[in-house]
């Protein structure tokens, strides 16, 4: 953790650079937002593929069984809880306690603190999901994604939507206080769309057609259909683009830097 | 020549203005102060120098450059210590002091500047653990740490007991001799009259004077105050007539006369023609304190 010294004098690290190694270190030091983003979602896929009807092909799946569905669920509550549960209330903090003002009086832009903080929860979010992937296979013997490409496109660009949606959190709250709260219902509507409560395969017809538009019902469909070797549907892939450009416009034009 | 210049700045929120109308150039090598009451627009003001917020009339230069649309440029060249800004509360006294000297292309040793501020023994500790004074001290460590050519200092001492307070001072007289530019937001008299080279006071968002701090010491209304408890009545008209008096209290035989130079000495004949003694005499020259009661209570009442 940290020591009495300094660390010593290496050679000057470029501005960005420095940001990025700075909340980094930062980041490593938030049990709360590590253990809820790389623990969590393996825990429950976990939890879940303990319970033993959960292991048995079911014909209503098509033949896979439950557990197989929970894989690509657990995948997109890591980014949930990445984008959506972490991320927001560390940007509003350091707009409200002027960290963001502190910085725009320095020749690096406060932007290079959230591009850092955007991208460290892009990359744990991922690697949460290589490792729900990695347990599902290793522990329940689910078969990894049959498209891999396919898979790796869907997972980009649901990173790409719940990061935008969590920035545009942070741009229409004011205070921590209101992005925890927004954030809090946002989190539930998204598990939800995910199908972390009902996978989204096994929704009622309407119900699927809604929760299809939706950046994570989306993402949930695409990642299933690359999952059994097929190509995710250009609709889906569509609908998750759509509102990544969307929601990252938005918060984009509406973020408040003080 | 000045380094920092003010001209006719406008800032208002919602309607009310904040600024109207301040302008004073600051010289290159000089501690200038601005010193006003709580609200009166100074924050404003070096906010716009800072190119944080844009005026909404007039011009602000440093070095020539605009705040604004020379933005990068000016942050090379200016440090600023911001009102009540915090950092990330996990970072360390280290990590800030090196993330931010990474900031700038040719930044000052931040170790050494870590001692001078007496925060060598705290580089492990994390922001939010540390105490106010040791806040305030890293914030003025990361405004030097550019190496600037101006730096911005709001409410410097705020926050600091007496021995800090004078340790910083010393180090701002430090840093100006070392040929940078200082601008200080206070509302402290005694900093001011000790650092600055000049004030400008400002109220309502005006600048209602603009001097060196005995300058503006001598020009208060009532430079001088006499008091003294005389070991007979004095006659009341006699008193009056004093030359320079502009006011003459007596309070439970204590007399108290505000005046001049020119007001002791007739004071002092007036009591030896009466053959007065005159206990506890105490001849006590204005401070910054009533030059700035006055300057501003001058314009509240206008």
């Amino acid at each position: 953790m940290t020591t009495a010294t300094p660390a010593r004098t290496t050679a000057t690290p470029t501005p960005w650079a420095a940001v990025l190694r700075a909340e980094t270190r930062l980041f490593l030091r938030e049990p709360g937002g590590l253990f809820w983003i790389l623990v969590f979602p393996s825990a429950l896929l976990t939890i879940l593929g303990l319970i033993p009807s959960f292991r048995d092909p079911d014909d209503a799946l098509g033949g896979r069984r439950v557990i197989d569905l929970y894989v690509p669920v657990s995948v997109l509550l890591a980014m949930i809880m990445a984008g959506i549960g972490a991320m927001p209330p560390i940007l509003t903090g350091y707009r409200e306690r002027g960290i963001l003002r502190r910085m725009s009086t320095t020749p690096v832009p406060p932007s290079a603190l959230l591009t850092a903080q955007i991208a460290l929860h892009g990359a744990a979010a991922l690697g949460s999901a290589a490792l729900v992937m990695t347990v599902g296979r290793a522990v329940f013997g689910v078969r990894l994604p049959g498209q891999p490409f396919g898979y790796v496109l869907a997972l980009l660009l649901a990173t790409a939507s719940v990061l935008g949606l969590g920035a545009l959190l942070c741009a229409l709250s004011r205070t921590t206080k209101a992005s925890s709260a927004i954030g809090t219902v946002a989190n539930l509507v998204m598990m939800f769309t995910a199908g972390v409560w009902i996978p989204v395969q096994t929704m009622p017809e309407t119900l699927r057609r809604i929760v299809e538009v939706t950046p994570f019902g989306a993402a949930s469909q695409a990642l299933d259909r690359a999952a059994s070797g097929g190509w995710p549907g250009w609709v889906q892939l569509g609908v998750m683009a759509l509102w990544a450009a969307v929601v990252t416009g938005l918060a984009t034009r509406l973020f408040r830097w003080e | 020549m000045a380094i920092i210049e003010v001209n006719g700045v406008h800032k208002a929120y919602a309607g009310r203005p904040a600024v109207d109308g301040v302008s004073f150039a600051v010289d290159e090598g000089e501690i200038f102060g601005i010193l006003g009451p709580n609200g009166a627009g100074k924050t404003t003001t070096v906010e716009c120098v800072e190119g944080l917020r844009v005026p909404d009339a007039g011009t602000v230069r440093v070095a020539g450059l605009d705040p604004v649309a020379d933005h990068d440029r000016v942050t090379r060249l200016l440090g600023a210590q911001l009102q009540e800004s915090e950092l990330q509360p996990k970072i360390t006294v280290a990590e800030a002091l090196e993330l931010y000297s990474a900031f700038y292309p040719d930044p000052a040793d931040w170790r050494a500047l870590a001692e001078r501020l007496g925060l060598h023994t705290k580089y492990g500790t994390r922001f939010a653990k540390l105490s106010g004074g040791q806040k305030q001290r890293l914030s003025i460590a990361l405004a030097l740490v550019g190496n600037p050519k101006v730096v911005i200092l709001d409410e410097l001492t705020t926050g600091l007991d007496p021995r800090a307070r004078r340790d910083t001072w010393k180090l701002i007289e430090d840093v100006r001799d070392s040929g940078v530019t200082v601008l200080l937001v206070t509302h402290f008299m005694e900093e001011a009259s000790r650092l600055c080279d000049r004030v400008a006071v400002i109220d309502k968002g005006k600048v209602v004077a603009l001097d060196t701090p005995s300058g503006l010491v001598s020009r208060a209304g009532s430079a001088t105050v006499i008091s003294f408890t005389p070991s007979q009545p004095l006659d009341e008209t006699e008193l009056d007539q004093l030359p320079g008096a502009v006011s003459v209290e007596q309070n439970g035989g204590r007399i108290v006369i505000n005046g001049t130079d020119e007001t002791v000495n007739a004071v002092i004949s007036l009591l030896a023609r009466h053959r007065i003694t005159a206990h506890q005499l105490r001849v006590t020259e204005a401070t910054l304190d009533d030059a700035f009661l006055d300057l501003t209570e001058a314009e509240q009442a206008a």
